[in-house]
């Protein structure tokens, strides 16, 4: 269970408040969406769930079956079960697709006490998560999001979310600069992820993407605040009379 | 088969990161092997010269140029425009001859080696065995090309060569490779007719020092026709305390030749600076191309900026011959100053020289290092691709000519350099000079400079890769370019060793 109890963050290089007293819990298997307006604070909140540098905790907590999490690292943070899909995935130069993966999903086994996987392992798990979400050899071969059209890269993150699977998955905007295929595909790489032990955040401006993976609580965030809670009929609401009758 | 050997050529693996961490400490070449070494007295005069050459059974015209070269050296000056800020050299307070005593009477086979030398460059994870081996000299297991490689080694040790492998193998296709010092002895003809003729003793400070005092280094001639069916390497090693080493290394690619050779150095951890001041000269004729790779790895000093080798090298390539090619690949970790300009002089029509360089500096280091092109032909091409890193509070700079003659028509050039920088302590500069004289000829230039990206680093991060595995992963990705135009043998070594000098640097 994820549960994030109280939470005030600012970001330390302004020193402006983004989030003020969030609280939501989020059980196992549960796919939670996060809509709002620009600036409401959806992607501190997403940064400071995996522990960016920079996010300053003023008070509150976050919890990972019951244990705090705020003194974790991200990459064990990460290890521990959290994913974040980025919203713009980072590109590395000259770092093969193919081994970044593996070098992170190999840091993961280790960090949890299990064997690292080799490359012929590695490969043979990595080829049907690969062939399930269109992701070709080629693709995997190329350096890290180097060159990647905006639908590469967000299947990229769907299958770095495959493989390293995680408990814990935070989808930041994966729907922006997606085209309608694309969106299908990769909505279809999370539903497949769905399980009765993962549970989602889902970050996103719009309804549309709710249309294809279908939340079982929809929050409005604004003003980092949450300020209403519903069911998918409320992302419905928004995309008809957007959120300024919310927001009043 | 084909994607697991694309896995191998691939950035880093976690293999690569493991080895790293499992060497513990930054530094893994610093230890002294205790050997007794015969010494010539410290400083430098015409009687050491002499010395040096009597104690190498060189003939008279071999002495007269040494002294020539002294002569000329004691009116020369230090040079003082490199970006390099270092204490000046006692040249009085060296000694410029140290030799195990063990190889009074060189050994006719390294069976007849003393086992503590013998030891010191197992140590070192160097073959001197004549074993075909996973390509690798260290770290082969996690190659997935596993055909067996031979590697011929000359092996240095202070003054003087210890032994050089596959001689014979070599002998039958005509391909000479010993020691310079035998060289002299055996095939004087080619030595004197190529000798300083890339180089000249005039040359610069260093290589008139080292033309006076050179004790030994490499030799090799490969005959009109041969390719070189294996890598040969020389690994230079100064062991003794305030000893410089003045190694020479002379190459000859007859016509329609090919070589591909490397060389590797290393030192114990000392506090005081030691100098070393080569000369490397490269004959290419006709169509010949040689591969000349290094990986330096010289003692660095320590986090303070105690101790290091001093570097001063001059490498010149003549491509003498139409068609010719030079590729020269440099992956600079080492040393507490780094003076080196690897350089070609694309003389014959239609050469081609190349330069791939990883310069790393961390701490207190300080590199000053790049190449020269200079197109005399018609039709000549030149690459350079040079990847500086600085770290601590380090300088690095990057310094290039390319010169383009009148007579170079139809002459291209293309230079890439790339600097990036790890804290805001350190700095890094690029001094490049672009000379074209000739109108139907092109240069171009490309340079960048940036950190590592906050971003990068935290993408990884939260792919759950820790913060040094994630620095090492993005700087094999930054120099990736040069580093594959190493040997296969090889190419994992620096990578590892990339990742070692940049140890501690995040943070």
């Amino acid at each position: 269970m994820f549960e994030i109890k109280n939470l005030h963050v600012n970001i330390s290089e302004v020193e402006k408040k983004i989030i003020s007293g969030i609280n939501l819990k989020i059980n196992p298997g549960e796919v939670h969406a996060i809509m709002g307006p620009n600036g409401s604070g959806k992607s501190t909140l997403s940064y400071t769930l995996s522990g960016k540098e920079g996010y300053e905790i003023e008070k509150g907590d976050i919890e990972l079956d019951g244990e705090s999490i705020l003194d974790d690292e991200p990459d064990e943070r990460a290890a521990k079960g959290i994913f974040l899909a980025f919203q713009y995935p980072i590109e590395i130069p000259g770092v093969g697709n193919l081994s970044f993966i593996r070098t992170a999903l190999n840091s993961q086994r280790k960090f949890n006490g299990k064997d690292e996987l080799n490359p012929a392992e590695f490969l043979k798990i990595l080829r049907e998560k690969a062939d399930f979400l269109n992701v070709d050899m080629e693709m995997l071969k190329r350096p890290l999001n180097v060159g990647f059209s905006g639908g590469e890269k967000k299947r990229n993150e769907i299958l770095q979310m495959a493989l390293l699977e995680p408990r814990f998955c935070i989808l930041d905007e994966t729907d922006s600069g997606l085209d309608v295929d694309a969106m299908k595909q990769v909505s279809k790489g999370v539903n497949f992820l769905r399980s009765e032990n993962r549970s989602f955040l889902i970050i996103t401006h719009y309804q549309r993407l709710l249309n294809y993976i279908k939340p079982d609580f929809v929050h409005i965030m604004a003003k980092g605040k949450i300020i209403k809670t519903g069911g998918p009929e409320l992302a419905l609401e928004v995309e008809n009379q957007g959120y300024t009758h919310l927001l009043n | 088969m084909s994607e697991l050997k694309l896995e191998a050529k691939e950035g880093i693996d976690q293999q690569t990161i493991n080895s790293v961490k499992s060497l513990g400490e930054s530094y893994k070449y610093g230890f002294t092997t205790d050997i007794d070494m015969e010494y010539a007295p410290k400083g430098l005069s015409e009687e050491i010269v002499k010395l040096i050459s009597k104690k190498n059974d060189e003939p008279v015209w071999m002495l007269n140029w040494r002294l020539e070269a002294y002569k000329r050296w004691v009116k020369m000056d230090e040079p003082n425009w490199p970006m390099l800020n270092y204490k000046g050299i006692d040249y009085n307070d060296q000694y410029y001859y140290a030799k195990p005593k063990s190889l009074e009477k060189k050994p006719k086979s390294l069976d007849e080696v003393e086992p503590a030398l013998l030891e010191t460059y197992a140590k070192l994870g160097i073959p001197l065995k004549e074993q075909e081996f996973l390509a690798g000299v260290i770290g082969a297991e996690n190659n997935m090309d596993t055909k067996p490689k031979k590697v011929a080694v000359d092996a240095v040790f202070d003054s003087v060569s210890v032994g050089t492998t596959f001689k014979d193998e070599l002998e039958k296709l005509g391909i000479i490779f010993c020691s310079i010092s035998e060289a002299i002895k055996l095939y004087p003809d080619l030595v004197k007719k190529y000798i300083g003729t890339v180089v000249p003793r005039t040359d610069n400070y260093f290589a008139t020092l080292n033309s006076a005092v050179f004790s030994d280094g490499s030799f090799v001639y490969i005959p009109e026709g041969v390719k070189c069916p294996m890598e040969l390497s020389t690994y230079f090693r100064i062991n003794a305390e305030n000893t410089g080493q003045f190694e020479r290394t002379l190459i000859i690619a007859d016509k329609k030749s090919y070589v591909s050779y490397l060389e590797g150095c290393t030192a114990p951890m000392r506090d005081t600076h030691q100098l070393h001041a080569a000369v490397v000269e490269l004959v290419v004729l006709d169509e010949a191309n040689i591969k000349y790779s290094t990986v330096q790895n010289w003692y660095p000093g320590d986090e303070n900026g105690k101790g290091g080798i001093y570097n001063f090298v001059t490498k010149r390539a003549d491509c003498r011959g139409v068609n010719s090619k030079v590729m020269w690949t440099q992956i600079e970790t080492g040393s507490a100053v780094t003076w080196k300009y690897p350089s070609c002089i694309l003389r014959g029509d239609n050469s081609q020289g190349e330069f791939y360089s990883v310069a790393i500096a961390n701490n207190y280091q300080q590199a000053d290092t790049g190449t020269k092109m200079i197109h005399l032909g018609k039709g000549t091409r030149s690459r350079i691709v040079s990847k500086g890193i600085s770290a601590g509070k380090a300088q690095n700079t990057y310094r290039g000519l390319v010169n383009i003659h009148p007579k170079a028509a139809n002459s291209r050039n293309f230079t890439q350099c790339d600097s990036l920088l790890i804290g805001n302590k350190c700095g890094a500069h690029t001094v490049p000079y672009i000379e074209n004289k000739n109108n139907s000829s092109r240069t171009e230039h490309e340079a960048t400079t940036s950190k590592i990206d906050d971003d990068q680093l935290f993408y990884c991060l939260q792919r759950g890769i820790n913060e040094e595995d994630a620095v090492a992963l993005i700087i094999n990705g930054f120099c990736k370019e040069v580093l594959q135009a190493l040997p296969m043998e090889f190419a994992l070594e620096a990578q590892k060793l990339v990742a070692i000098s940049l140890e501690g640097s995040v943070g």
